[in-house]
């Protein structure tokens, strides 16, 4: 898997192929499992849900409707094959195997990889579903921020779609961009947040939209004698922009939480939170990145018990 | 459930949106399309749900900007699908 | 009458001087991070090799992203002006010209002297300009030179899902792990441009003869997906990077169409 990370960035940055071997893997994010400590799964139903995003993959795992165990990682060249890994490794050291599963629920870019799921159901209703379970029936809006996508969604008190809006088109605004300028920069992309505070006054915003416009501004503003925190910034404020002009097409209606990978990034969400003027709820104890597989695991239970009936 | 499908690139903001509470599955707006941007079939965002409502075609989600033009002219000419829906269940933001 | 016309391109700059309207030297250099530097550069080259001086040149254009930034000019014009005016020029039964440049795609229509009816510019994306085109010659490590080429010896038509150049790298590097030629894939990442740029060129309506210019005309791989998406043979000049150049010089010449 390494090689095709490798080859997928050194285009975007014009390294040579062993350098990159060499370097630091600016681009590469902290993955995660987590199992439930008090819960014992035995005579219970076991449901899921797997996400196979362009970037990142997640399996979430409930036994009767509770959370059980979850996994987060970096999504393969293969779809099938990263939803098999992402749910060997929610599974690991939990003595559960594919054949205990009752119902699995396939979402995300590549829902209808999912070999071992019974239905594959669209990223929006089960992020709705997902964050209705992470934030409380308290939540309207809740705003996706993905590797390769960037979704607005309102929901009602049950996780049910109100009104959505939904960008895949542009990498403007994605997890994707974010890599690009955490690998020209230089900076893991987990210190990106810290760093683009570490500066003396907030930037102009970078003027292009277009990450691959905005990578040749970015290498001018280093050549003018930037540093490099004040170049985060400039590109920070310009996704916050962008991700704003998205979300005023439906509109924020408190309360308003954000899932994803970049809801990880305070550069990111903490100018988006002065733009909108409205405050962002606490990130849940959980990986923000499972709301899609959690809300697929939820439908799974909810689809086994109709089936049930 | 207001649907809004289409994009945003760096030339702006392209969406049709469709009020699936109040569309009622006719498919005027399917036979009124000259391009196939419109269909009917099960919402896939509400997944418990067994009404069937419009949507725009996933292989025209990301081409309306162009696939849309011949239709709409200008400002102020309605295009074919919003003019045959009779519960003004449809609406373009551009 | 010497003029100059000054095309200072997003990547390249471009000069073509014209002596009574003939091309007597031109010359092309990387635009680089300091433009007018570059600009000079160029313009330098461009004189030594019609044996002028700086002050032979009675008046000079420029036009492009960075017009203002030429060393010096009488005026500027609009590359949409420009490009109609070269193109009808070296051909004159031009109606339609398209412009692929390094960063920007153009559509325009014109009439029979290069004034413009109608255009459409995209320089907002990646995508639909020459960047891309380099982006995925990249990502199958495949020189430049050689992609065009190679698209053409492709076996299999198989259609791109992304229409954004950062998402295609990742759509390229999946389709490598599955085992698609390099000749399949350079046909998919040229069909996908070809595409984009022709439904730009369909709002705007085309009339033949179209004429293509730009440095991506000279990717065969491109014109030919072009030609299948139009259904028709564009035009393709030679050196069709210095039309926009061309334009700007015969512009400060006062040609208005005809001979």
């Amino acid at each position: 898997m390494l090689e095709h990370l490798v080859l997928l960035l050194q285009p975007l940055v014009g390294k040579e192929v062993n350098n990159m071997a060499k370097q630091p893997e600016y681009w590469r994010w902290t993955e995660s499992r987590w199992t439930n400590p008090d819960i014992d799964y035995k005579g219970k139903v076991i449901t899921s849900g797997v996400d196979v995003g362009s970037v990142s993959s997640q399996a979430v795992i409930l036994a009767d409707g509770e959370l059980y165990a979850y996994s987060n990682m970096r999504t393969g060249s293969n779809s099938p094959d990263s939803a098999k890994k992402a749910m060997n490794w929610a599974m690991e050291d939990t003595g559960l195997t594919l054949k205990d599963l009752s119902y699995t629920v396939g979402t995300g870019y590549g829902r209808v990889n999912v070999p071992f799921s019974q239905r594959a159901i669209t990223e929006i209703a089960c992020h709705a579903r997902g964050g209705n379970f992470m934030y409380g029936p308290t939540v309207r809006t809740i705003l996706d921020m993905g590797g390769q996508d960037c979704k607005a969604i309102h929901c009602d008190e049950r996780g049910k779609v109100t009104n959505f809006l939904m960008n895949d088109k542009c990498a403007a605004g994605t997890g994707r961009g974010m890599e690009v300028f955490a690998d020209l920069l230089g900076v893991s992309i987990n210190d990106v947040g810290n760093l683009s505070f570490d500066i003396d006054k907030e930037p102009q915003p970078v003027s292009s939209t277009c990450v691959v416009y905005a990578k040749t501004e970015a290498t001018g503003l280093l050549r003018e004698g930037w540093p490099k925190n004040k170049v985060l910034a400039a590109y920070c404020s310009a996704m916050a922009h962008r991700i704003m002009t998205l979300l005023e097409r439906i509109g924020v209606e408190e309360d308003f939480a954000i899932t994803g990978g970049i809801s990880k990034n305070k550069g990111v969400v903490k100018r988006l939170e002065k733009e909108v003027g409205i405050k962002i709820m606490e990130t849940s104890k959980y990986d923000p990145q499972i709301a899609g597989a959690l809300g697929a695991a939820l439908f799974a239970k909810a689809l086994y018990d109709k089936g049930k009936k | 459930m207001k649907a809004n499908y289409g994009y945003k690139d760096g030339s702006g903001d392209y969406f049709i949106t469709i009020d699936t509470d109040r569309c009622n599955g006719c498919k005027s707006c399917v036979d009124a399309c000259p391009y196939g941007v419109m269909a009917v079939g099960e919402d896939e965002n509400d997944p418990l749900s067994d009404k069937e409502v419009a949507f725009v075609t996933e292989k025209e989600r990301k081409k309306i900007k162009y696939t849309c033009a011949p239709c709409k002219p200008s400002n102020d000419v309605i295009p074919p699908c919003i003019k045959a829906c009779e519960m003004d269940a449809i609406t373009h933001s551009w | 009458m010497i003029t100059m016309g000054i095309d200072m391109g997003a990547k390249n700059i471009k000069i073509v001087i014209l002596k009574d309207n003939k091309v007597i030297s031109k010359s092309n250099v990387l635009a680089g991070f300091d433009v007018t530097k570059a600009g000079k550069k160029a313009i330098d080259k461009a004189l030594k090799g019609a044996n002028i001086k700086k002050d032979d040149i009675e008046k000079t254009i420029s036009t492009g992203t960075g017009e203002k930034l030429a060393p010096f000019f009488d005026d500027n014009k609009s590359v949409v002006g420009c490009d109609s005016l070269g193109a009808v020029f070296l051909h004159p039964a031009t109606r339609t010209v398209i412009d692929v440049g390094a960063e920007e795609g153009r559509g325009m229509r014109c009439d029979e002297t290069g004034k413009i009816l109608d255009f459409e510019v995209n320089e907002k994306c990646a995508a639909g300009a020459g960047a891309f085109t380099e982006a995925m010659s990249r990502a199958l490590e495949v020189p430049l030179e050689e992609f065009g080429p190679l698209s053409l010896k492709a076996t299999e038509e198989i259609p791109m899902n992304a229409q954004c150049t950062v998402f295609a790298e990742s759509e390229v590097v999946t389709m490598v792990h599955n085992k698609v030629s390099k000749a399949n894939m350079a046909k998919a990442v040229h069909d996908a441009m070809a595409s984009r740029i022709s439904s730009m060129v369909r709002k705007i309506g085309f009339n033949k003869d179209v004429t293509l210019i730009g440095g991506v005309a000279k990717n065969v791989g491109f014109v030919d997906s072009l030609n299948k998406d139009l259904e028709l043979e564009v035009i393709v000049p030679k050196d069709p990077e210095y039309v926009g150049a061309l334009g700007a010089a015969l512009a400060a010449s006062g040609w208005k169409g005809g001979k």
